[in-house]
């Protein structure tokens, strides 16, 4: 019983700390989908300038660890940047916090799995149709907009969705950087109440509530997107 | 005398080693349908993608109302075009229907009747959608505005997709056998629509495998063997009385 009110008295501070779980969720997203979507164009793009970077910027950031990645772009960034221009530049207080770095390395490891899932989709737009917008007059650039990335990102969106959720997951490790979201703020909670799992329990039912509007909320933007595929008269 | 709506001369094409275009030249006076007929490997199909350069041609010319699309020698000896702004507008001006109709998935019947005007011609959205009105209704697909391509039929598919190339108002339609992906029973229905268009004195060029339809509407059978122009003339004369053993043999076999 005890365990119970005890979890419950911890779920206002985890609540407070959710915005930033969500912030870096909805940052890394965008920025992963972005960059991911560019990621994704220089790889088929056939030139060697672009896809070769491109190849191994996702294959180095799909394997290794993101705790590593995170280790190392902000002690490794920290221990560069403080002897560079930027120590004397209006950027210095932003870059003093682990919240820029976290951000940094969740959408970089973030788009290398996006422009793996992107680039799958738009190598699967069926060649047809593309001729079909050749053939009226497009613009390559204009096909790219209003064709293929269109019907790319529907036909993975299924996809984009579950890795978005693993991200959300994910930004606990922001933590381990000194990052008070909702992981770093169970493991204050721990230390100052000298309990081990209620904080734990309590954040995994903050991640579970928000995973679960999350797809629900997705579900319903999949479903408008893709009617084309499965609506029938 | 009519004037001249699409020139075609001496196009080359080679896919590796494989010549499959050996130097055809046609013309297409306003108002003329031309049907390319021949065997499957006779270059009839590449030489239609050719005249909008959906396959580039290794060497020849194509122009329309007397504008040729100009190219320029690339760095593997064989020629692209050396404007693209030119050839995306030269595009507009030829309307093209493929075997697999080819409409856009993700966008409804009316959206992809209306794509090419308001974003290629810049036309306003009412203006193309009255029109593209005016062309569902003149194909039959009106009830089917507001579906998605893959819930329509296939001859329903390409009906749109030709009201699709007709709102580009094209001075000249490509029709790259239109009925070869359909269900028997929906032949016909596609057919009716490209038989009023030529009443309507369309210039159209289009490859087909409809022998009654190329004998009814054509002014011009061409014939393509090996990637050359075995035989050509009115298809009174060229279906009826056909001198080369080779046509001989196709019409009876088609």
């Amino acid at each position: 019983m005890e365990t119970i009110s005890n979890v419950i008295g911890f779920l206002p501070a985890l609540i407070k700390a959710t915005p930033l779980t969500l912030l870096l969720t909805a940052v890394a997203g965008v920025f992963g989908l972005v960059i991911g979507t560019l990621a994704a164009l220089a790889r088929l793009s056939g030139r060697r300038v672009l896809s070769v970077p491109a190849y191994v910027f996702t294959f180095a950031f799909r394997g290794t660890p993101l705790l590593v990645q995170i280790y190392l772009i902000y002690y490794g960034l920290g221990q560069v940047l403080p002897g560079t221009w930027v120590r004397h530049s209006f950027l210095w207080p932003y870059l003093r916090d682990g919240l820029w770095y976290a951000i940094f390395a969740l959408s970089l490891n973030q788009a290398s799995y996006n422009a793996e899932v992107i680039g799958g989709a738009i190598k699967a737009v069926p060649r047809g149709q593309i001729e079909a917008a050749k053939s009226i007059g497009m613009r390559s650039s204009m096909i790219l907009r209003r064709i293929t990335l269109p019907q790319a990102f529907r036909s993975c969106l299924p996809v984009l969705t579950g890795d978005l959720i693993i991200l959300l997951k994910t930004t606990s490790l922001a933590s381990t950087i000194t990052i008070l979201e909702v992981m770093g703020t169970a493991r204050m909670l721990q230390r100052q109440s000298l309990l081990i799992f209620e904080p734990l329990i309590a954040a995994g039912i903050i991640y579970f509530t928000v995973v679960f509007i999350l797809t629900r909320v997705m579900h319903v933007i999949e479903k408008r997107l893709t009617r084309y595929r499965t609506a029938w008269a | 005398m009519a004037a001249t709506a699409l020139s075609v001369k001496n196009i080359h094409k080679s896919f590796g080693s494989v010549e499959v275009l050996k130097g055809v030249s046609f013309e297409a006076n306003s108002g003329d349908v031309i049907s390319l007929i021949g065997s499957s490997g006779s270059g009839k199909s590449t030489l239609l993608r050719c005249i909008n350069y959906l396959e580039t041609p290794d060497e020849g010319e194509i122009s329309v109302s007397g504008e040729v699309v100009r190219t320029v020698k690339g760095k593997d000896g064989k020629f692209v075009a050396a404007d693209k702004r030119q050839l995306e507008h030269i595009r507009t001006r030829l309307g093209m229907v493929f075997q697999g109709f080819n409409l856009w998935s993700h966008k409804t019947i009316l959206e992809n009747i209306i794509e090419g005007p308001i974003h290629v011609l810049g036309m306003a959205r009412k203006d193309a959608i009255g029109e593209a009105e005016l062309l569902m209704e003149k194909v039959g697909i009106t009830p089917k505005r507001d579906h998605y391509p893959n819930q329509l039929s296939g001859g329903q598919q390409q009906r749109a997709a030709i009201a699709r190339a007709l709102a580009m108002k094209p001075e000249v339609m490509l029709f790259d056998e239109p009925t070869s992906a359909l269900d028997p029973e929906l032949v016909n229905e596609v057919l009716l629509v490209i038989k009023k268009l030529a009443e309507e004195g369309r210039t159209m060029v289009m490859v087909t495998h409809e022998m009654s339809l190329a004998r009814d509407i054509s002014s011009e059978v061409i014939f393509l063997h090996k990637g050359l122009v075995e035989e050509r003339g009115a298809p009174s004369k060229v279906m009826r009385d056909p001198q080369s053993s080779r046509l001989r043999q196709f019409l009876q076999m088609a």
